[in-house]
């Protein structure tokens, strides 16, 4: 917008690199706004890179909030256009259990969900169980009951780093791991934000007319420094990943929303979530899987597929739903997850603050287009959103493994598919040309070195944890175990910081190990015996309990 | 909570620990293979994510199992990449791998011809020709077809007298006896009669078809395995252990029939003997007496087969070799030939196998031995083409080495 900013002056700030942060930072950029975005960690650190990763169809919220699934199922069907590298169309299942009729889940229930998915606009069809067995095989054959709906699954890192990408293509300036320290207020208007970067320890000021607050979970904080009072309700979901695809279909339970009863492949992996307990606010930010919460993922997951309780599991993470607090229902899952937008200026009188909150993983391009236009609107910006038809970075073409080009050499290109099925069509500005480029790092996910460069070149990559989230370097079978010693050399290279390569693999293993020791037992404990055989055996402080 | 983790070819018993990779004969030798973590658990993950991640490559593996015998973890390697071969991979030279790998049905033909088909297989124009047209190797010297295969040998020979013994064994010949050497097979027939078996034949064995599987025949090789283990059946019933000479056959009968084509031969499985281990039994149970020439001498040095090493049955042969006074034995470094059945006729395999087979050449002329025990054929091509030294099978060094007639008579 205003061509005379000087180097620190923005037309908007935003607070939080998850995907809500992200989209709106695409959503300005595209309208033409200079932008800055700013986190104090890395882009989808929080409940982003937290969740299951599952494209909803809307038909899980149809019968209880036919708002949020007829939200839901229409963005589930931008996606698919926007973000084709992010979106896996798996179709998915809800089906219902003969003990389901016991609690009053029933095919009746089954019925009203069908009608209730219709009236939200979400194709659901009932089918034969038969038939739902042929298309998912590893479904309990129990059922006696199936419902096939648009479900996909959408890896979340994915869909952050490319709105990120695409904000930074169109003039953002990205801040990670840099913290918010207060905001520079004159009165009861917020001109800018005081910032510490947290890795060069510098402070810095920078000053827009507009702040969004995107912060998710943390934005209570980020909304009192302001002088605003936002209530959040951190809701832990802990959620179970599992070795390899089981399932090829999302499943789900046709009953009323509980603990572990959602089943996602997504990726290489299936996950299974999640829980919901109330936790302080102190948690947020270290949360580990309880015993008694993987038992209950585990017995749920095998009541959608009963394979589950056989298959080896990687490890254990958990998330906190930003979810804003309306009453004082116990379990938070009573709480409406539509989306919250609050000018600031009209609810407290503080000028020049927006907070974007509540909402979803699914609905986070229609939250930005929101906050884009209470931010438009203050600015007197009067362009319209484009996000909805605009496809991300890497989304194009339609059928990504036959059109983006394989590099001509003979050998395996494993590498080169799986950098595709990641990094869509952008796979074609990875090098290739130099034998060392294919050689593979992460074997389990097919990383190379190529497509680590190009991450720390394109993406934003200043940690082995931030590579994960942009590559799944590091996030297959062995958990880092025979990649990390090469990828933390390959990273500290490209970063030109040779002298951090054993903090970039120690900070990366403890928080491996950290995921692993709540499922510590079976194949996955022989592998954290393997870890630490390899690692240890270098320097026994590497472990931290 | 959990009891175990159970998936198929123990694929999630893997900890990635790369043990296979340092001993896949082909991945020193050949750049485009991605070797058997990459081609066998590594690929599988993305397989399941989406075939489109499988990838042609695999069909440089030789299917040798090292990589099996290796895992410390029991996963199945070799057979989740003959999996992923079976199920996924796009035939590219259907003609010649049809034709390589029906050995049975090509068999009869060319021994029917046989004296044509030597001669012209030897020819260079003739080589130059397959080598253009369907890709078979033109640097590979082709295995000789006999004009009288092994079966009609022995129904006119020697059927009639096998009932008259105290003790039966059906005998599975497998192609190569059959079509090419059947001096194998008469030579396993005067070994077991003069220890006093009876020798029988399957009800028309037809080819294990290891071969089609190596060429993703799935269908075809379904119906065989089928058919062999219906026949064995009739054989188990009637009381006979099922005798082999082929440790590939015994291979494909005894383990990828249910691994790999999901055939239930668990009713003869255990019957499935592979013939140094039946001998090794029967002598050092007392059951059987040996008569031995005198004069035998000769300096041997063995090659355990890859497939003999999958198995897990070397130790019998070389036990049962060292009976054998005047046999100088010397045991090779454990090392693939590089032939792989009809991996090596493949021309885009020629240079790979010749190289994974340098070790096992260069040891054996160090030892310079009058000639190599080895149990399996195509091991006996490769060695005696790119070496020079003969190749005999054990059975047939038993035959040479023991007084038949003594022996016969001292089992009466």
């Amino acid at each position: 917008m205003a061509n005379n900013l000087k180097d620190n002056e923005f037309d908007v700030i935003i607070v939080g690199g998850g995907i809500t942060g992200a989209g709106t930072a695409r959503d300005c950029s595209l309208r033409g706004l200079k932008v800055l975005l700013v986190e104090r960690n890395d882009i989808a650190d929080g409940a982003t890179g937290r969740n299951h990763g599952l494209l909803h169809s809307g038909a899980r919220y149809a019968v209880k909030d036919s708002e949020s699934a007829t939200e839901c199922i229409k963005e589930n069907m931008i996606l698919r256009q926007i973000a084709r590298n992010c979106v896996d169309d798996t179709q998915g299942l809800f089906i219902t259990l003969p003990e389901d009729a016991d609690t009053g889940y029933g095919l009746d229930y089954q019925k009203k969900f069908i009608d209730a998915c219709i009236a939200a606009g979400i194709n659901a069809k009932a089918i034969d169980p038969k038939d739902a067995i042929r298309m998912e095989p590893s479904v309990n054959p129990t059922l006696i009951g199936a419902v096939q709906v648009p479900d996909g699954s959408v890896d979340p890192f994915r869909l952050c780093a490319a709105n990120v990408l695409d904000a930074k293509l169109h003039g953002t300036k990205v801040l990670t791991y840099t913290e918010l320290t207060s905001f520079i207020k004159e009165g009861d208007t917020v001109k800018g934000v005081r910032v510490h970067n947290k890795k060069t320890g510098e402070d810095a000021e920078y000053y827009a007319p507009v702040t969004v607050n995107a912060a998710g979970i943390w934005g209570q904080q980020v909304a009192s420094m302001a002088g605003a009072f936002v209530g959040m309700y951190p809701a832990k979901g802990a959620l179970l990943v599992f070795g390899h695809r089981v399932n090829n279909v999302v499943i789900n339970r046709c009953r009323k929303s509980a603990d572990g009863d959602i089943l996602v492949p997504g990726d290489t992996v299936t996950v299974i979530g999640t829980t919901s307990t109330k936790i302080p606010f102190e948690e947020c930010d270290d949360m580990r899987v309880t015993p008694e919460e993987v038992e209950l993922l585990l017995r749920e997951g095998c009541a959608l597929c009963p394979s589950l309780a056989n298959t080896r599991i990687l490890r254990a993470y958990a998330g906190v739903r930003p979810l804003v607090a309306a009453d004082n229902d116990p379990t938070g899952r009573s709480i409406s997850r539509g989306i919250v937008c609050l000018d600031h200026e009209t609810r407290d009188g503080i000028k020049g603050f927006v907070t974007i909150t509540g909402g979803k993983l699914m609905t986070y391009r229609l939250m930005a287009e929101w906050a884009t236009d209470a931010v438009c609107k203050k600015l007197g910006v009067t362009v319209g959103c484009v996000t909805a038809t605009t496809p991300l970075p890497g989304s194009e073409p339609k059928d990504q493994y036959n059109e983006v080009k394989v590099p001509s050499y003979k050998g395996a290109n494993l590498g080169f598919k799986a950098s595709i099925g990641r990094q869509g069509s952008r796979a074609a500005a990875i090098d290739f040309t130099k034998a060392e480029d294919r050689e593979l790092v992460c074997e389990c996910e097919n990383v190379t070195l190529g497509e680590i460069k190009y991450a720390v070149k394109e993406l934003g990559v200043t940690s082995l944890l931030d590579l994960r989230r942009r590559t799944r370097v590091g996030m297959g079978t062995c958990q880092g175990t025979f990649c990390i010693y090469k990828a933390a050399a390959a990273l500290a290279a490209a970063l030109g910081k040779p002298e951090m390569e054993q903090k970039l693999a120690e900070d990366y293993l403890n928080e491996r190990w950290k995921g692993m020791s709540a499922v510590g037992w079976g194949d996955t404990l022989r592998e954290m015996e393997f870890m630490q055989k390899v690692y240890k055996a270098g320097k026994p402080s590497s472990f931290k309990k | 909570m959990q009891k175990q983790n159970i998936s198929e070819f123990n694929f999630e018993q893997c900890q990635k620990c790369a043990i296979c990779t340092t001993v896949c004969p082909v991945l020193a030798n050949n750049e485009l293979y991605p070797g058997p973590k990459q081609a066998g658990p590594d690929g599988e993950r993305y397989r399941m994510k989406n075939p489109v991640f499988y990838d042609e490559m695999l069909k440089f593996c030789l299917n040798c199992k090292r990589c099996e015998v290796a895992c410390p973890s029991g996963v199945k390697v070799g057979d989740m990449i003959q999996n992923a071969k079976l199920t996924l991979g796009k035939r590219s030279h259907v003609l010649r791998d049809t034709m390589l790998a029906s050995t049975d049905f090509v068999g009869p033909l060319a021994s029917a011809f046989a004296p044509v088909a030597n001669l012209a297989l030897g020819m260079k124009p003739v080589k130059a020709v397959l080598d253009a047209t369907i890709g078979v190797s033109k640097h590979r010297t082709m295995p000789k077809y006999s004009s009288q295969t092994f079966e009609s040998w022995f129904k006119k020979n020697k059927q009639s007298e096998q009932d008259a013994y105290k003790n039966h064994i059906s005998y599975y010949h497998g192609c190569y006896a059959n079509f090419n050497f059947p001096q194998l097979g008469k030579d396993f027939v005067a070994v077991l009669n003069a220890l006093g078996y009876g020798v029988h034949l399957l009800d028309k064995e037809e080819c294990c078809g290891v071969a089609m599987i190596s060429a993703g025949m799935l269908k075809q090789v379904r119906k065989k395995a089928q058919h062999n283990v219906d026949i064995m059946k009739t054989a188990v019933e009637a009381g006979r252990k099922i005798v082999t000479v082929s440790t590939s056959c015994t291979m494909t009968l005894r383990d990828e029939y249910p691994h790999l084509l999901e055939i239930d031969n668990s009713a003869v499985r255990d019957s499935i003997v592979l013939v140094e281990k039946f001998l090794y039994q029967v002598i050092s149970k007392g059951d059987v007496k040996l008569v031995w020439k005198p004069d035998y001498k000769a300096k041997a040095a063995y090659h355990a087969p890859c497939h003999q090493e999958r198995l897990g049955l070397g130790n019998f042969t070389i036990e049962l070799l060292r009976m054998i006074p005047g046999l100088e034995l010397t045991l090779l470094d454990s090392h693939c030939c590089g032939m792989a059945g009809t991996y090596g006729f493949k021309k885009e395999n020629y240079e790979t196998s010749q190289k994974v087979g340098k070790e096992l050449f260069d040891g054996i002329k160090a030892v310079n031995p009058d000639f190599v025990a080895c149990e399996c054929e195509t091991c006996k091509w490769q060695i005696e083409m790119s070496t020079g030294y003969a190749v005999k099978n054990p059975v047939s060094i038993l035959a040479e080495a023991l007084d038949l007639e003594a022996t016969a008579a001292a089992n009466k």
